[in-house]
């Protein structure tokens, strides 16, 4: 693409409003382009005003701690939960968990394995309906090991709730396309909650709409 | 506890990027209600705002340490993860909604007695800035940013050539500049 027309790109960038295709071809020449570079840090500056004439909302006073709790839950289990690094220690896991039940020996032993600084106390809570493995951390968060699941039908979704008190809280989506799926969770797993996963309509839902196809409940 | 309030943005994300908690909750205090509102208008739905707002508060704190403030002031970098999220999720959710901005705040904005005056100055300030934009310029700003229309979907809806959505954005968002002149900043506070 010609100088100029990439450059005209920039403020369709910052209001986030390019497609895949030109998104990309932006992003390669900004690695190039000083020029753009500022342009872009002015014209962002320009977007975010946008944002801030949205009419005002008050935030609910529990969004506040939860931001707070999942942050904490990051930094204590730096490691461990740490999807990038995570995914295949937990991948290598699903595969034994697949067969059987898996031990807390072999998780801390795997985590060590990963250049973990602390073995942090997991849970592994076997499925109903599925195979897999729910792994809970002591301050409850959590990560769903499932396998062996057919892909979610088209226009749907599998969609993981964490239910407390007959409540149910959205705590992530699936597709269910890979061999062995690990979701961790959006929420926090209580003491006596049960993680449960429907389908649901692509996007998910707000409150589940059938019967869970498999759960686990948290001693 | 040590008391974060006399300190810039930047200074609070550097404290983030030392994993420092209390940074966290002094940057949510500062702009989480206007990611919040933000990703309110953008979704028009609660609990898919509240998941923008955490997951662009989770990038800050997995990302200060890479923030670099000669590039945009840490508000900016708020807003645009708070943006960026907010547009994915609504494009996966195909919820777009294209009232104007006006409308959607006759529709029953929960204003806050506790709003700071400055907030509300500031959004006073760009809404009048808006409004002095030519219409087709407006529309094409609006319905990018608060609808989460790519410009390919904004050329198809308005039956406008991609090249004129292009020009139009361009010149909507410099004009916007030019009205607005330098953002508005609080006194910055710098750390040694």
């Amino acid at each position: 693409m010609e100088d100029e027309l990439i450059h005209e790109l920039c403020p369709g960038y910052a209001l986030d409003a390019l497609g895949p295709e030109d998104e990309r071809a932006f992003e390669d020449h900004l690695a190039t382009c000083p020029r753009c570079r500022e342009e872009l840090a002015a014209f962002a500056d320009a977007a975010a005003a946008l944002g801030r004439a949205a009419p005002p909302h008050e935030p609910p006073p529990e969004l506040r701690g939860r931001i707070l709790g999942a942050a904490r839950a990051e930094r204590v289990n730096v490691v461990p939960f740490r999807q990038r690094r995570l995914v295949p220690a937990l991948a290598a896991i699903a595969a034994v968990a697949a067969c059987t039940a898996i031990g807390l020996g072999v998780w801390a032993a795997t985590l060590q394995g990963q250049g973990g600084t602390r073995s942090a106390a997991l849970q592994a809570i076997p499925l109903r309906g599925a195979s897999g493995t729910l792994l809970r951390a002591r301050d409850g968060s959590a990560t769903l090991v499932v396998s062996g699941l057919r892909r979610a039908p088209g226009g749907k979704t599998y969609e993981a709730w964490v239910i407390t008190s007959g409540r149910a809280a959205p705590a992530g989506l699936f597709s269910g396309s890979a061999p062995t799926v690990v979701l961790r969770l959006r929420r926090h797993v209580p003491r006596g909650a049960v993680v449960g996963v429907t389908v649901e309509r692509a996007g998910g839902a707000r409150r589940p709409t059938g019967s869970p196809i498999f759960t686990s409940a948290v001693a | 506890m040590r008391d974060l309030a006399h300190l810039s943005d930047e200074a609070v994300v550097a404290l983030v990027a030392r994993s420092e908690e209390a940074a966290l909750a002094e940057l949510y205090d500062r702009h989480g209600g206007a990611a919040y509102s933000l990703a309110r208008r953008v979704l028009r739905d609660e609990s898919l705002a509240e998941d923008a707002v955490q997951d662009a508060f989770l990038a800050v704190w997995r990302g200060a340490s890479r923030f670099v403030p000669e590039r945009a002031g840490a508000a900016t970098w708020i807003m645009t993860l708070v943006h960026r999220r907010a547009v994915d999720l609504v494009r996966r959710e195909q919820r777009r909604r294209t009232e104007a901005l006006d409308d959607a705040a006759a529709q029953g904005a929960e204003r806050s007695a506790e709003e700071a005056a400055w907030v509300r100055l500031e959004r006073e300030r760009v809404q009048a800035a808006l409004r002095r934009l030519p219409d087709q310029q407006r529309e094409t700003l609006e319905l990018a940013y608060y609808g989460g229309f790519t410009q390919q979907e904004l050329a198809d809806r308005l039956g406008r050539p991609l090249g004129t959505i292009k020009s139009q954005m361009f010149a909507a968002l410099g004009n916007l500049r030019a009205i607005l002149g330098p953002p508005a900043t609080e006194e910055s506070w710098k750390t040694s």
